[in-house]
């Protein structure tokens, strides 16, 4: 007996079986973030004198890097969607944009990361930053997985299309839904830490 | 894969990075019980200590050399010591993979007519995760100043500040939860995608039902942990204060923090993992019984679907009572108001399935198999466990009961009776199915009266401790307080149960072993006529467990139908 419905979708659910564990997957990164979230209140709520983020942080760079981590989202979307029209090479070229938008934004994080420690701002000076780091930092973590999982199917992943195709383009559509998930913390943590 | 492809397999692949969910299961099985025991050890020591304070532990004291025991007398750091770690094996490294991981993993694919769990690969790699983060909590009592020693619970500002020993119970604690969590999106998604032809939502075994509740407690409850857990580590190594409020003063000297934390934050998020997780922990043992009851009782349960939306009801409610653990901590009569609400309100649920665990017996022919004994028997202690769990629901009364021992025999009424009681009836249960062969009547009854007593004269007295206001932290267990003195004698009397309900187990293991190498050999693939379709697979399934996929007609428990040949229906039986 085989396992069903690795590629098709069972018909009462309508879902393929890893779609279905990609998003039980986020609904528990919600809850993981959704905790440190609550944290942050907590601990904001319990503060004399929260700093004003913006007097800490550069918006500017934080808009920034929210405009690069969207347009990565948008070209995850059309990676999935030249797949689907049967344009291997497009998705290549699609699927290498968000590699390199995901690592423009690592790396603007580390000159704002590297800019705070110049001026000895550090996780342990207060509780504001404490939160800053973890929360920004466990974000990091989630964009450096997407970008390993991202590589995998640009390079040696991307053999699978040869073979079962239709796998393949699910593959993708879970990378994408990951990355989305990604961009969504950041559209969270970016007004939470940079504006309030 | 096929099964031709089977035979290729490698050891290595078979038994050690095995795929398959039923060898999964039973590494779950043999870890868990290994834990199980450990655990049970490390309780055991505690409770010379307890008994017999500042006394030399008899034969092993000298072992545990002059850091932790000076003379074989235990020293109160060594006592934590042995009390976290108990606690954390117990309830993270033994119950929960016993009950939710081993059973969960042989049994739900064969009840749903799947041909392994959804994802096979990230089965392993669970199991792997959980084996890892079982070897770190091990291996950190070689650590210098030892293990974890601040409780199962890791308040801070204790476990901000304790030794070593509690940074490696946070990595270990970090690979335990994501072994969790792969374990339940998996068990969702077998759930939802697997089901065999047939096998609708209202067909499903309640044993698939609490494990599909529980994997979703799973998933859902443990972030926050991991999240409390992440800051946690933080604390202890960069230095941050998320649980260390200004002004912290440590042995007489200022703590040089920046302040700011909220010791409560971590409270808040340990048990809004912790109360769902005391589901986590008896709801499989729950759905066992019901199967071991319906199949040994020859009729249907009573009120199979109030059993399940009561199960929907406690998986939903179970995350809305966290702070009922909390009313001691000032968080103002508001809250507590509401979190005594939701507490008494989930009590239904539960009282429901117990009640419809004994209607069902009503009348029936019952058999009295040796899994049975033990089903039956968890009846009882789970009403016990339960209902002393009431006046802990209630801001009043656990304002006086909390942190007594009151509230120790009240958890261990539903993790040590109830629940092992439980899991032994699963084992003898599903023995004939995972190995081929029966296990021994006899040996399960000599088994099966002692525990039963000795448990109970073990964790009964508690209450009477409790009752007297004596302190569940105390390491002398209670001898320098006057209003222990009356109920100080128990002591000696549960230490020597617990010694005594160690033996009780040694037929257990005798018959487990001999079972398994020269057991009698069961003749049919269904030596207890049962109908749900695990017992409709060659004895032991083989790879990729049904040779052609099933198809279901009828719901879990048609015993006894009206009209058939005989007493059970299997559900893949078309006609009766």
């Amino acid at each position: 007996m085989d396992m069903p419905y690795i590629v098709k979708p069972r018909e009462d659910t309508g879902l393929f079986n890893a779609k279905l564990g990609i998003w039980l997957f986020l609904s528990s990164e919600v809850m993981l973030f959704g905790a440190l979230f609550s944290s942050y209140v907590v601990l904001r709520v319990g503060s004399v004198g929260w700093p004003h983020g913006a007097s800490i942080l550069s918006v500017p760079i934080g808009m920034f890097n929210t405009v690069v981590l969207i347009t990565s989202s948008v070209t995850m979307v059309y990676a999935w969607l030249s797949l689907r029209a049967k344009k291997f090479g497009q998705f290549k070229m699609h699927l290498a944009f968000t590699i390199l938008l995901a690592l423009t934004f690592l790396v603007v994080k580390s000159f704002e990361y590297g800019a705070k420690f110049e001026h000895h701002l550090f996780p342990k000076t207060s509780a504001y930053l404490a939160i800053y780091f973890t929360l920004t930092g466990l974000h990091a973590i989630h964009v450096i997985g997407g970008i390993i999982v991202n590589s995998y199917f640009l390079f040696p992943g991307s053999k699978m299309w040869q073979t079962d195709p239709e796998r393949f383009i699910n593959r993708i559509e879970i990378a994408g839904l990951y990355w989305h998930f990604v961009d969504l913390v950041w559209i969270f943590l970016f007004p939470v830490l940079y504006l309030l | 894969m096929s099964s031709h492809e089977e035979h290729k397999l490698s050891f290595w692949r078979k038994y050690i990075f095995a795929t398959d969910h039923k060898m999964i299961g039973i590494q779950y099985g043999l870890t868990a019980l290994f834990f199980l025991f450990f655990g049970f050890c490390l309780v055991m020591i505690m409770r010379w200590q307890l008994a017999y304070p500042g006394t030399p532990i008899p034969f092993i004291g000298k072992f545990f050399g002059e850091s932790r025991a000076p003379g074989g007398v235990m020293l109160p750091e060594f006592y934590d010591e042995l009390g976290a770690m108990h606690g954390t094996i117990m309830v993270f490294l033994a119950i929960v993979p016993l009950g939710f991981a081993a059973f969960g993993n042989f049994v739900v694919p064969l009840q749903v007519g799947a041909p392994d769990m959804a994802f096979p690969r990230i089965n392993m790699v669970s199991y792997q995760a959980y084996f890892i983060g079982g070897v770190i909590m091990l291996t950190s009592f070689f650590l210098p100043g030892g293990a974890a020693s601040a409780g199962w619970t890791a308040y801070p500002p204790l476990a901000d500040i304790n030794p070593i020993g509690q940074t490696a119970w946070i990595v270990g604690m970090v690979f335990i939860i994501t072994s969790s969590l792969l374990g339940g999106l998996n068990f969702i998604a077998t759930v939802f995608q697997l089901r065999a032809p047939g096998m609708t939502f209202m067909r499903l075994p309640f044993f698939v039902w609490t494990e599909l509740v529980t994997a979703f407690l799973l998933i859902l409850a443990f972030p926050p942990l991991e999240a409390a857990a992440i800051l946690q580590l933080l604390d202890r190594t960069l230095g941050t204060s998320f649980f260390l409020p200004s002004g912290l003063i440590v042995s007489g000297k200022p703590l040089e923090v920046s302040g700011g934390g909220s010791v409560l934050l971590w409270q808040h998020l340990f048990w809004f993992l912790g109360h769902p997780e005391v589901y986590v922990l008896i709801l499989p043992g729950i759905g066992m019984v019901a199967e071991v009851l319906a199949n040994n009782i020859r009729k249907p349960l009573f009120g199979y679907k109030a059993m399940v939306y009561s199960l929907l009801t406690i998986g939903f409610l179970s995350m809305i009572v966290w702070a009922h653990h909390m009313y001691l901590t000032g968080m103002g009569t508001a809250i507590s108001a509401f979190f005594q609400t939701t507490t008494m309100i989930i009590s239904i649920p539960s009282v429901i399935i117990i009640t419809c665990y004994t209607i069902s017996l009503w009348g029936a022919a019952i058999r009295f198999t040796v899994p049975m004994l033990f089903a039956l028997a968890f009846i009882p202690m789970f009403a016990i466990g339960g209902l002393t769990g009431l006046p802990l629901g209630l801001s009043s009364p656990d304002i006086y009961l909390h942190d007594t021992y009151y509230v120790i025999a009240h958890f261990h009424y539903i993790v040590a009776p109830a629940l092992l009681l439980a899991v032994f009836a699963g084992i003898y249960h599903w023995f004939p199915k995972i190995t081929g062969r029966k296990m021994n009547t006899v040996l399960g009854h000599i088994h099966f009266w002692p525990t039963l007593i000795l448990m109970n004269t073990t964790f009964m007295p508690m209450f009477i401790q409790g009752l007297a206001g004596v302190s569940r932290r105390l390491y002398d267990g209670g001898a320098q307080y006057a209003h222990a003195q009356g109920v100080l004698h128990l002591n000696v009397m549960i230490s020597i149960s617990s010694w005594f309900l160690a033996l009780a187990q040694i037929p257990f293991i005798i018959n487990f072993f001999w079972t398994l190498f020269a057991g009698k050999k069961v003749k049919s693939d269904n030596p207890w006529q049962a109908t749900t379709l695990e017992w409709q697979t060659p004895t032991p399934p083989g790879h990729g467990n049904f040779a052609v996929v099933p198809v279901v007609y009828r719901g879990p428990y048609e015993y006894s139908v009206p009209g058939a040949k005989e007493d059970f229906t299997p559900q893949n039986q078309e006609h009766i």
